[in-house]
């Protein structure tokens, strides 16, 4: 079971997440905690909620970083991380019990409660942080694509997405098939130099990050002109004249 | 990472009960160590206890002990896996080798080749050991080959100083048991010098611009959470460098020069001495291999604390 598919998954389920449009609104991750507490992984425990000290499992999480480019130029980078579902997933791999497992279908990596014997090597395995001990129960958890969603029948089509996806108020965040080139996700990720993380580690995570566009700060880059065309001819007199040079800067 | 005391106490403890049998067999084999029943007795009961003692204490760690049994299932890809069915498989020539030493005459080369298979199976385990460390890419600091050949060191180092007190109470007096613990004190000691020296001077492959994909100088304004998560708590742990220079001076005179000195100190003793002294060589080592091994989880980084304002991992 640990094993992971030998042939590559023909169907790539995953996300593409796009930086420059991401506010940091934590809306994806309040919305996967609301479907997943109650779904495939339910509960999500959550520990000493009310008190001094509250933390508790979530399968999506918000990063804000600060990035002091070369040109000195500084920008806020909102950035949500959840599993990456990847191809050479290690946290299957290591998995000693079977529990852990990656769908030969649509490449979705999830976890059996039932055979998990709680060991967490799967998240010492993990790059980025996609695994999530429950104390409680005793198990790993993890993003499941909200595959208690996608597949379900009695959603109407267009509710059919991960649930990040689809409370998303920016259009931040996409859901597709990345094996497929044509996808509109696949030409996504083309058409803006979508990216892995962490490709050093060797996982080919399925996910893809859309980098944030250059910023528009220098005279002319926004599309508009530098300055306005001088509407006061030479006759002008020379206080209108530069009262129209002030004002067209 | 955190260091968790279950499995602290299951590598060493495990580890110096598979470097005893292994030493035990090798050293019968080669006609040093006669099979005697008594010290045979105190042997077996001494490294089997050891290995035992671990084996329940890192299952103590586990959400549900009760399904550890299912670990055996995987060892085609998992470590973890592979170490489970190794150590259940090295009991079987190890109890029949126990009671062909302890209960009987059998010396023939079969009896022989049942201890090979003893040394050859434990050591094999303590590989897989290292191994579930070793292969895990997202922890710079295991995912080294320094890392099996620590276990290995320290594994037949403190197997052998057990073989030293053992030996030197029942009056067995060999060159073989001293000049073995003081050449695997030497190699375990140097090995871990290496051990130190790389982790301290070879980065590891993730930055926090291969993480996010941004380039820059990247620091982390707002965390996911206010409080700390599951992966802060597991992979964050972080101890302080003045702390871990201190400690592993600790780690190096406890587990290397004073059992060193110790046990050359008993090699030149009257018998009286000695024994006292091989046997105070067993408990500073321990505690210094103790030490060594919490450290080896305490100053281990891992890659996903570069998402939670760590520049280097």
């Amino acid at each position: 079971m640990t094993s992971l598919p030998d042939r590559e998954p023909e169907t790539k389920l995953g996300l593409v997440i796009d930086l420059d449009i991401c506010v940091g609104c934590h809306a994806c991750a309040v919305n996967c905690k609301e479907w997943n507490a109650g779904g495939h992984s339910a509960p999500l425990t959550d520990y000493d909620p009310y008190g001094a000290d509250p933390s508790g499992v979530w399968f999506n999480r918000i990063h804000s970083f600060e990035v002091l480019s070369e040109d000195g130029n500084g920008r806020t980078v909102h950035f949500p991380k959840s599993c990456l579902h990847c191809e050479d997933a290690p946290c299957v791999t290591v998995c000693p019990t079977g529990a852990s497992y990656k769908r030969e279908q649509d490449g979705i990596v999830l976890v059996n409660a039932d055979t998990c014997i709680g060991c967490k090597l799967c998240s010492w395995a993990c790059p980025y942080g996609a695994r999530e001990y429950d104390t409680d129960q005793g198990v790993m958890k993890k993003c499941t694509l909200c595959i208690d969603k996608i597949y379900n029948e009695n959603l109407d089509v267009e509710s059919r997405v991960p649930a990040c996806v689809s409370t998303c108020p920016a259009g931040a965040r996409h859901f597709g098939d990345l094996g497929d080139p044509s996808s509109e996700v696949s030409r996504l990720v083309a058409a803006r130099g979508g990216y892995d993380l962490m490709p050093e580690q060797g996982c080919k995570p399925t996910n893809k990050y859309l980098p944030p566009r250059p910023r528009k700060t220098g005279i002319g880059s926004t599309g508009a002109a530098g300055a306005l065309e001088p509407v006061v001819g030479d006759g002008g007199g020379l206080f209108l004249r530069w009262i129209d040079k002030v004002l067209s800067r | 990472m955190h260091p968790a005391f279950s499995v602290i106490f299951f590598t060493t403890a495990s580890g110096a009960g598979y470097g005893l049998l292994t030493l035990m067999a090798i050293m019968q084999a080669g006609r040093v160590l006669p099979a005697d029943p008594t010290p045979g007795l105190v042997g077996f009961i001494a490294a089997l206890a050891l290995i035992t003692a671990g084996l329940l204490s890192s299952t103590f760690h586990l959400g549900h002990p009760e399904r550890a049994w299912r670990a055996l299932s995987q060892w085609r890809t998992s470590w973890l896996s592979r170490e489970g069915v190794c150590s259940l498989a090295t009991y079987i020539p190890a109890g029949v080798y126990a009671v062909g030493w302890i209960f009987t005459d059998w010396r023939d080369d079969l009896f022989t080749m049942t201890g090979m298979a003893v040394a050859v199976l434990s050591m094999q385990t303590v590989y897989c050991t290292a191994m579930i460390y070793a292969s895990l890419k997202t922890i710079h600091a295991w995912a080294n080959r320094w890392v099996p050949l620590g276990y290995f060191a320290m594994s037949i180092m403190t197997g052998a100083l057990l073989l030293n007190a053992l030996t030197t109470a029942f009056g067995y007096f060999h060159q073989a048991f001293f000049w073995t613990a003081a050449a695997a004190i030497v190699i375990a000691g140097f090995v871990k010098m290496r051990y130190w020296r790389f982790i301290d001077t070879v980065p590891g492959p993730s930055t926090a611009e291969t993480a996010t994909g941004l380039k820059g100088e990247i620091r982390l304004l707002e965390a996911p959470h206010t409080q700390e998560n599951y992966l802060q708590k597991e992979m964050g742990y972080r101890i302080a460098r003045k702390h871990a220079h201190k400690l592993r001076q600790l780690a190096i005179a406890a587990g290397f020069v004073a059992p060193m000195l110790l046990t050359t100190l008993a090699h030149i003793s009257p018998p009286a001495s000695a024994a006292p002294l091989t046997g105070l060589a067993v408990l500073v080592g321990a505690i210094g291999v103790l030490i060594e091994r919490w450290l080896f989880f305490a100053e281990a980084k891992h890659a996903v604390t570069l998402y939670y304002g760590a520049t280097e991992a």
